[in-house]
């Protein structure tokens, strides 16, 4: 018995997208129809465009070692691969080639509270969703107490978790998958939901499951959290294996790679799925330097947004701003602020105009959503990145070193 | 507990390779999940009637009002033949087991759309998923089966011996629904219009099962062929294991049992053809 848990050899995953309208995927029966009429001319035409159009490679051919007890960061943009990757891993989707050998009881944790139904009460859902993660009921029985001490939900046990907020919701769900006890975990990013405190207790408890010796495949942007509790990390980049091996170097080279950004939002890989492009892009232009995307901390600068068509008068905006590490930094949005509106309603540029931007120099991401009327059409994570650079906002040609925090305060003393 | 695990450690061994074509029906590995059959089956009966006023006895207001309107049309008014039986207990008698049929035919092939989300974040075997949901309808079935017996009570008739095979039938009933589910489930993940011709599947197939009807109004050989829609023999055999109605449906029976074990061991196969593209298109 060798002391691998996990062996990857040329993983590749093809997806078949952009067939029909809307969702990509699934067929009516008419297009089926329509094609399989269709079948006889395609052999006039016959030179593979056809494949190329419809296909894109999630995952091309990965492969890696893990051993027993390491626990392994993925990182990488949205849309490299990473969630394809846990897919495979977990058997919920097919490799299109390519093999995986898992020696151990594998247990995963793509999102918090799958099967957890809402008519249904803590307790019973404790079971339900125990079993539907793999968990046998005298294993429930066992540690139920444990697992309603961690969720610390005892007083709302009986009640369905439709009434519950939605704090309670992540900690009861992460209180069951996380007394598991796999010996290979496969956890996507699933510690994004939750209070502090208790993301806190999740890392935790995650350090501990890998302390005992099991493996662990963690995915998550939280650079933070990845390099807090992975010794070795991947990188992938496009749906291929870029880098593999010791945390801190593959997060360097991660930071490095995602510099070179300049692409439009159209075809962005940073977009939630599902989601058409209705924003096609954004920058930030500082009022001194007027460099775009560059702006002098403290200086007073404008994220102007591009639409692809006109905006309704109920269209709203937020844009998120990120260290390199994950961590948020400040939120701007249409409904936090007053909005002006010029009187016609078909611009398709919207300007937020900040006074100060007084983030320490530095390298910072930009998140941003558009909806109407509470619908989000639009979501982009890391649609843009500026840098911020040094000046003499606090009058003294001094600032505060990034590693204190982001925020540079104006601020005196007095004696 | 340390020791144990790392004991049983070299036990698993789980190999992922692209699949393709036929493939096994891994039945050991479904017979390991055994327990969220239970799970799942005991949620779709627990969340049923949630918020319904009359709750559970939706299962019963379903079939029983259905009676009442044959009765009156086809008994009363069309004075159809009931094989010598008074009329509502004759058309009841069937529509118990046709409304289980029925209605877990719709919720097998609903369930894999309306589980799409446990199917892209969680593995285990998605025969799973329509099996429970033909075998919750089996609470329902107990409910409107209760209102059977007081109504065989009430017009005196007492089931003969051959009531020992009504499990039998029920067992029949419950594989046609679940062989059709399975081949209707796994392509209503690909074509959503299967969603939409469901209805009308039941519909059409009631009346072409003698549900307002007795199967004497066809002769041999007619009604031999006539059983090769499995709910034939269900439904004879319902009535013949418990209101003693004819002789034993035997030569239906026979053809009634072959067309759903086909159809239900080639839809277990078409489904775990189709299972790998389920995560990915449902």
């Amino acid at each position: 018995m060798s002391d691998i848990a996990i062996r990857a050899a040329n993983l590749s995953k093809l997806y078949h997208i952009g067939r029909g309208q809307g969702k990509a995927g699934y067929r009516t029966l008419r297009e089926s129809m329509v094609d399989w009429a269709k079948a006889p001319l395609r052999w006039f035409s016959r030179d593979g465009r056809q494949a190329a159009d419809d296909t894109i490679w999630a995952l091309r051919d990965v492969s890696f070692e893990v051993k027993r007890g390491e626990v392994v960061g993925i990182i990488g943009r949205n849309g490299a691969g990473k969630s394809t990757l846990l897919k495979i891993l977990s058997r919920i989707t097919d490799p299109t080639e390519g093999t995986v050998d898992l020696y151990g009881r594998v247990g995963s944790l793509l999102e918090v509270g799958t099967g957890f139904h809402p008519e249904l009460t803590g307790r019973e859902n404790i079971y339900l969703n125990g079993a539907i993660l793999g968990m046998k009921r005298t294993e429930i029985i066992r540690k139920f107490d444990e697992i309603v001490d961690f969720a610390e939900i005892e007083k709302f046990l009986d009640t369905p978790v439709k009434h519950y907020s939605s704090g309670m919701y992540v900690r009861l769900a992460f209180a069951v998958a996380a007394h598991l006890d796999p010996e290979i975990l496969l956890v996507d990013e699933v510690l994004a939901v939750g209070d502090v405190e208790f993301q806190k207790k999740c890392l935790g408890k995650m350090g501990e499951v890998a302390r005992e010796g099991r493996t662990v495949l963690f995915v998550s942007h939280n650079m933070g959290a990845i390099m807090s509790l992975c010794r070795i990390g991947i990188l992938l980049q496009e749906g291929g294996l870029s880098q593999f091996g010791p945390i801190d170097q593959v997060v360097q080279s991660y930071i490095n790679v995602s510099d070179d950004r300049n692409l439009t939002l159209l075809s962005h890989p940073g977009r939630k799925v599902n989601l058409k492009p209705h924003l096609s892009s954004i920058l930030i232009v500082g009022q001194t330097t007027k460099f775009e995307n560059v702006i002098q901390c403290g200086d007073a600068c404008q994220f102007i947004i591009e639409t692809v068509a006109p905006v309704s008068r109920r269209a709203e905006f937020s844009i998120g701003i990120y260290d390199l590490m994950g961590t948020p930094i400040s939120h701007l949005s249409t409904g936090l602020a007053e909005v002006h509106q010029s009187k016609d309603h078909d611009s398709r540029r919207i300007i937020c105009q900040i006074e100060q931007l007084n983030l320490v120099p530095g390298n910072y991401y930009v998140n941003v959503a558009y909806s109407d009327s509470g619908t989000v059409l639009d979501h982009v994570i890391q649609a843009s990145r500026f840098q911020v650079i040094e000046s003499n906002y606090l009058g003294t040609g001094k600032l505060p070193p990034s590693l204190y925090g982001k925020v540079v305060l104006r601020h005196r003393w007095q004696y | 507990m340390q020791l144990a695990k790392t004991d049983q450690l070299p036990d698993i061994h789980i190999h992922i390779e692209p699949s393709r074509g036929w493939i096994s029906l891994k039945l050991r590995e479904l017979w390991a999940y055994r327990e969220l059959f239970y799970f799942l089956t005991w949620r779709d009966v627990k969340v049923r009637y949630k918020q319904t006023v009359l709750g559970a006895a939706w299962a019963i207001i379903q079939p029983f009002f259905t009676m009442v309107v044959f009765s009156l049309f086809f008994g009363k008014l069309a004075k159809m033949p009931s094989d010598g039986i008074p009329y509502p207990i004759f058309s009841y008698a069937a529509l118990v087991p046709w409304t289980f049929f029925a209605n877990g035919l719709t919720s097998a092939t609903n369930s894999l759309v309306n589980s799409a989300n446990l199917i892209q974040k969680v593995y285990f075997p998605r025969l799973v998923i329509p099996i429970s949901a033909v075998l919750s309808g089996v609470v329902d079935f107990a409910l409107a089966f209760l209102v059977l017996l007081g109504m065989m009570l009430f017009y005196g008739i007492h089931p003969t011996s051959a009531v020992v095979w009504l499990p039998l039938f029920l067992l029949l009933a419950l594989i046609t629904a679940l062989g059709v589910g399975l081949w209707l489930t796994a392509l209503n993940v690909q074509f959503r219009d299967v969603r939409y011709v469901v209805p009308f599947v039941v519909n059409f197939w009631m009346f072409a099962s003698p549900v307002a009807y007795s199967s004497r109004l066809l002769d041999e050989p007619w009604r031999t062929l006539y059983g090769l829609n499995p709910m034939v023999g269900v439904l004879d055999g319902f009535r013949w294991a418990l209101l003693g109605v004819n002789d034993a449906p035997g030569p239906i029976v026979y053809a009634s049992s072959l067309a759903a074990v086909l159809i239900f061991i080639s839809g277990l196969y078409y489904f775990r053809r189709m299972e790998k593209t389920f995560a990915d298109i449902v």
